[in-house]
């Protein structure tokens, strides 16, 4: 379905370089949300129906919703007043650059080594399941560990400092 | 009885009509055909449902009230919906001036979008869902959590800071209700082993005598049937936990600066998720489909399914008449400090259900481990609050 | 006739590319971010396109590499949010071109 592809492929760069072009943050912050719903349409292309929806779940149902948050509470919603860009953009610009050239010369090489197997794979979530608690459980838990210390860590870091009393 | 012609006609009748209705194309339409159908059909019988869940609901407030509720169009006011309709969409459509005009215009459309999606995964009847996906549950989740995005968006480009704070609000509060709707439908999960709501509802569909298989019997079925239920309604922002949109609080919240037909879009959009999270409740609890008792089982699978949809509606509407407004931190409080490890030590009392074999044995642990420390999060939560004899202040 | 990989590959790699440029370009702390989760998700729009099209798919390994990669982002998405708004509580900006010393 090529059409489709490339109208996905089209949303998702689409979505990507409004968020990193637009002047008012709020705009960038729901352009980036056009990007992720752009992403997770093609991985249901690509049949992958748990990824999919766990990234719809995820980036779009909370990442997106933390940015805008962290927009509201640090007033990013004021224009600055030396411009959007910083003073040493072209230089980003071609290192942003460099490293596309880098992948897709790396690509476009290797077109005939790439695998190509189309058959359709029958992956279901119960599958997912038992690869999870399977061979998958060690990084399970250390996900899990993760995802605590940095929810203590987040909660620390961005908490009101207790007023000390002075001596 | 059961399972006569005449019965799988009546029962399967929507299937059979689609069916006939898609026969006259070529074969290889005949699929995306039968999709479409299904399509045309959730979109107008659900904002239908909507429009009598609106004069239900005005009646019925009305009621607990002690007043009449709108009886002046049509028989007992039942045509109530269609004023408002002609009203919502005669009325000019204002764009405050320094609005974001794309973000303004783009939320209540993402909002129904997001929702109709629901509709997709519940099955209404044996056989009648329209996409039965391996990650159903999932699939239904993940839109729920986009509509939380488009409240944002709503409330931060009317650029009115009642609507920035009612937006704030409505999704701090969604968010955290989110978790707890997701964990306490983990245990039905895990005991029904699938994430394929059909498959869920299959499993409820057997009866022992008479009495039904359906989650909400079991101890820790019940105990997440109440958190299921307390967790949609603060997802729907409907009473007791409409802080967010409170007419007497915040003007109306994010959907403030929205006139005519957005504000319309809106409403639609509040009660069409009002809908989906019942079907999801009675899928997952109430056994979707399947009849109460195994004698009823000759009346359609379909008329099960709605009424008990209805019934959850009429609970809702129940609440909102009776139970007063909780403050935002209480609502907070409540979620993450009482509800939500309930909901964890749930998961664990499904997980010893599930382990410990058939008999008297585990309805009894079960149940003893839900009530004691039901009564001793409560005692601990409210051990600081003295409730003593109530003093008047008087203006001097 | 189904894509092939490399246009799936082409499209990850313009998507970081993207994504570092914002990172490297803007002058808002919280576009850094956004840059990153862009970058991340490129990476596991690769991770997929390789599960799908290589020679071992019921094995599963690239599509649990991306669940936990969307795991872990949104786990490092939160800490460092956390960390721009602490930073603007103790100096009243998020311009990464302003904050250039070590006093604080």
């Amino acid at each position: 379905m090529n059409a489709l592809f490339y109208l996905l492929a089209a949303i998702t760069i689409g979505g990507g370089l409004a968020s990193v072009l637009l002047k008012h943050l709020v705009h960038c912050a729901l352009a980036t949300t056009v990007a992720f719903a752009g992403l997770a349409l093609l991985f249901l292309q690509l049949d992958a129906q748990f990824a999919g929806f766990a990234q719809i779940l995820v980036y779009i149902g909370a990442v997106a919703i933390l940015i805008v948050f962290a927009i509201l509470l640090t007033r990013g919603a004021d224009l600055p007043k030396d411009g959007v860009f910083s003073r040493t953009w072209f230089v980003g610009l071609v290192i942003a650059a460099g490293i596309f050239a880098v992948l897709a010369w790396a690509v476009l090489e290797s077109v005939r080594a790439l695998p190509q197997h189309n058959a359709v794979p029958a992956v279901t979530v119960r599958d997912i399941g038992n690869a999870l608690v399977g061979r998958y459980v060690l990084p399970l838990e250390i996900v899990a560990l993760l995802l605590t210390a940095a929810t203590i860590g987040a909660v620390i870091v961005a908490m009101h400092e207790k007023e000390r009393p002075k001596p | 009885m059961a399972t006569s012609p005449l019965f799988t006609h009546f029962d399967q009748i929507f299937i059979l009509l689609r069916n006939w209705l898609v026969g006259f194309l070529p074969a290889a339409l005949r699929p995306a055909a039968g999709v479409v159908l299904g399509v045309i059909t959730i979109v107008c019988l659900f904002p239908g449902l909507f429009a009598l869940t609106t004069v239900f609901e005005r009646k019925g407030l009305g009621r607990i009230q002690n007043r009449l509720g709108p009886n002046r169009v049509g028989p007992f006011g039942f045509f109530q919906p269609v004023a408002d309709g002609i009203k919502s969409l005669t009325k000019e459509d204002i764009v405050p001036f320094s609005a974001n005009a794309v973000v303004h215009f783009l939320a209540p459309l993402s909002l129904v979008v997001a929702v109709f999606m629901e509709f997709a995964v519940l099955p209404m009847g044996r056989n009648m869902v329209l996409v039965d996906l391996n990650a159903g549950l999932l699939f239904f989740f993940s839109m729920s959590a986009s509509t939380e995005l488009s409240v944002f968006m709503a409330g931060w480009s009317s650029r009115n800071k009642y609507s920035l704070l009612g937006a704030m609000r409505a999704v701090a509060q969604m968010i955290s209700y989110e978790v707890v709707l997701l964990l306490s439908s983990v245990s039905v999960v895990m005991i029904a082993g699938s994430l394929s709501l059909p498959k869920i509802v299959a499993a409820q569909d057997s009866y022992t005598g008479i009495f039904p298989h359906w989650y909400i019997f079991t101890p820790w079925g019940l105990a997440g049937f109440v958190m299921y239920a307390i967790a949609a309604t603060a997802e729907t922002n409907r009473s007791p936990f409409d802080l967010p949109e409170g007419e007497s609080e915040l003007v109306a919240g994010y959907h403030t600066e929205y006139s005519g037909f957005k504000f319309a879009l809106f409403f639609l959009g509040e009660y069409l998720a009002m809908f989906a999270i019942s079907g999801l409740g009675t899928t997952l609890f109430l056994g979707g489909w399947s009849a109460p008792f195994s004698f009823l089982t000759f009346v359609p699978s379909w008329i099960w399914f709605f009424s008990k949809v209805m019934l959850s509606i009429f609970v809702f509407i129940w609440m909102r008449g009776t139970l007063p407004r909780l403050r935002q931190d209480q609502l907070m409080n409540f979620a993450w400090k009482f509800v939500l490890p309930f909901t964890l030590l749930n998961l664990f009392v499904t997980a010893l259900w599930r382990f410990m074999g058939e008999g008297w044995m585990r309805w009894v642990v079960c149940t003893v481990i839900l009530v004691a420390a039901y009564v001793l999060m409560g005692r601990l939560s409210m051990r600081n609050e003295h409730f003593g004899p109530r003093r008047y202040r008087y203006a001097e | 006739m189904t894509t092939p990989l490399a246009g799936y590959l082409l499209v990850a790699a313009l998507l970081f590319a993207i994504g570092i440029a914002g990172a490297l370009v803007r002058r808002n702390a919280i576009l850094v971010l956004i840059g990153i989760e862009l970058m991340l998700n490129a990476a596991n729009l690769n991770l997929i396109a390789f599960w799908r099209y290589g020679p071992h798919p019921e094995l599963l390994t690239g599509m649990m590499f991306a669940i936990f990669s969307i795991a872990v982002a949104a786990a490092e998405a939160a800490v460092g949010l956390g960390l721009v708004i602490s930073i603007h509580r103790h100096t009243n900006t998020t311009d990464l071109d302003k904050m250039n010393r070590m006093k604080g």
